[in-house]
């Protein structure tokens, strides 16, 4: 049997080499600095800090009971929350596919059309949604048009990039033989290309049409419509019974939102 | 012979005709029917066009002019998503263990998924104004609002994690007598701290994100200088802010896709 000396040259077992452990205790040290720095520097009333527990617990009670008086219309409102999430959804999904086409290496005409699709899939992916409605609440006017048209800016980066990486990692063969046939451009794009991404198009867009229903809950805070607006309405009028409501809604369709998805990411996969 | 058909079909993709139509009728009609019932002022939106034209106009060319309001909302924002994720991630490591199903017994792990399902539910602008309004304005809803952001994901990542680990070198531990803090320490948190630096480093990167976009409703930030930015209708500095926010990200993306490259 060898002994603890033979094996790590020490005597007794430890979990870290010295070397080993100035490393970690160096990583710990640095984080430790960031955190502190960010802590004293950040301009934080420290008062309300210590009131902030106090703050809560007061703001939960007053939300208990919940008041349903309005529910008719949150539920209405929540209808409207659901379409602009599948509308943009299904406006984002169209026109990603020909800025997939464009960003993916091997489907591009040449560098330039790749520059121009990998261009607009980082600009579309990198501004937020909520940028996206402040530009287009102030384009549009308030309303559901500037929220379907927000959510689909913003998507149509997320499907295409991801889109446009399967487009990327497809078997080549098919399109060689379609190509050996004499085949047009667009049929060995329908028959060769279209098939073998079939599934992750599918599996994004049920992913980003769920994340669109997080994220269309909270463009009424904008003014880019759905429940964002009735929430926003019932926190400024300190309408806190309602805001519960509202609140519980928004976590109700998002679980059931959830479970729509899972359960089609199933049958279709 | 003839009954043979010379002509391939591409077979549709889904099999059953019933089904097929009834998803393609019902498809239809939604999109139609809300299209047409939705509550759209086209006349305003109609204006849109002139009023894009003059707000580009106004954004061209971005004006860099008062690059210190740029750089103090930046360092808040910096600020905010490090102090978010180191709440977070402290936070999400007793959440995760809760909400492991091998490690928690049935009622904790319930709880503890109850909180990861909650915390995920809400987007952070929500969590943000519910914050702004307990605690006030100011860069400590952001921290809060970002806690809560990071617990959804990191709790969760981190549990699933927990749930794939080898449990013999638990059972080791414990055939050996220790008590279950050094079970924690030598036996679970060797196998899921790999993981638990890249999620923290991932967190950190999408905090940064997220921290620009509650500012818009008062939790401070970067997002805060842009909201009144756009609210004096100062296009050219909100461009301006816009894109620095780009590049931020995308260097920040980068920055983080490298150390977790580095780290698995």
């Amino acid at each position: 049997m060898t002994s603890i000396r033979e094996q790590f040259g020490r005597d007794e077992w430890t979990r870290y080499t010295p070397k080993e452990k100035l490393r970690r205790w160096g990583g710990l040290a640095l984080c430790a600095i960031v955190i502190i720095w960010a802590l004293g520097s950040i301009e934080v009333v420290w008062a309300w800090v210590w009131g902030a527990p106090m703050q809560m617990g007061d703001l939960f009670a007053r939300m208990y009971p919940p008041d349903t008086t309005n529910l008719g219309s949150i539920l209405n409102v929540l209808w409207d929350t659901v379409n602009i999430a599948t509308f943009a959804t299904a406006f984002a999904v169209l026109m990603s596919l020909p800025v997939a086409y464009l960003a993916a290496q091997n489907t591009t005409p040449n560098a330039v059309t790749l520059w121009i699709g990998r261009l607009i899939l980082v600009t579309s992916r990198s501004v937020n949604t909520i940028i996206w409605a402040l530009l287009f609440v102030a384009i549009f006017g308030p309303g559901i048009v500037a929220g379907i048209v927000a959510i689909m800016f913003r998507s149509i980066g997320f499907i295409g990039k991801l889109l446009g990486e399967a487009i990327e990692e497809i078997d080549k063969r098919p399109v060689e033989a379609l190509e050996a046939t004499g085949a047009s451009r667009f049929k060995v794009i329908v028959y060769a290309i279209v098939p073998q991404v079939m599934p992750t198009f599918w599996a994004v867009s049920i992913l980003r049409w769920d994340i669109n229903l997080r994220e269309s809950t909270v463009l009424g805070l904008v003014g880019a419509g759905g429940i964002g607006i009735i929430l926003q309405g019932a926190i400024d009028t300190f309408n806190w019974p309602e805001a519960a409501t509202v609140l519980l809604a928004i976590l109700a369709l998002v679980i059931l939102g959830e479970i729509v998805s899972a359960f089609l990411r199933r049958r279709i996969l | 012979m003839s009954a043979v058909r010379d002509h391939w079909r591409k077979p549709p993709f889904i099999a059953n005709p019933v089904l097929r139509w009834c998803v393609i009728v019902g498809a239809v009609l939604y999109f139609g029917w809300v299209g047409l019932t939705m509550p759209i002022d086209w006349g305003r939106v109609a204006e849109g066009i002139a009023r894009a034209g003059r707000i580009f106009g106004g954004a061209f060319p971005p004006s860099f002019e008062r690059s210190g309001l740029l750089i103090d909302g930046f360092m808040e924002s910096l600020k905010i998503a490090i102090l978010a994720t180191a709440g977070g991630v402290f936070l999400s490591i007793p959440i995760a263990f809760m909400a492991a199903r091998n490690i928690a017994p049935l009622p904790i792990f319930y709880l503890g998924r109850a909180i990861i399902i909650v915390a995920r539910s809400f987007h952070p602008v929500i969590v943000a104004i519910v914050f702004v309004k307990a605690v006030g304005f100011g860069p400590f809803a952001g921290v809060l609002t970002l806690i809560v952001y990071s617990i959804g994901f990191v709790a969760k990542m981190l549990a699933e994690r927990i749930e794939e680990i080898d449990f013999g070198q638990v059972e080791a531990m414990r055939a050996s007598g220790a008590p279950y803090i050094s079970t924690l320490v030598y036996a679970i948190f060797p196998q899921i701290m790999p993981r638990q630096v890249g999620l923290t480093i991932y967190q950190l990167d999408s905090n940064l994100r997220a921290s620009a976009v509650v500012g818009i409703v008062g939790a401070g930030g970067i997002g805060a200088t842009l909201a009144n930015a756009f609210g004096r209708y100062d296009y050219d500095f909100a461009l301006a802010i816009t894109i620095v926010i780009v590049a931020v990200i995308l260097v920040s993306e980068g920055v983080s896709g490298q150390i977790r490259k580095r780290i698995q």
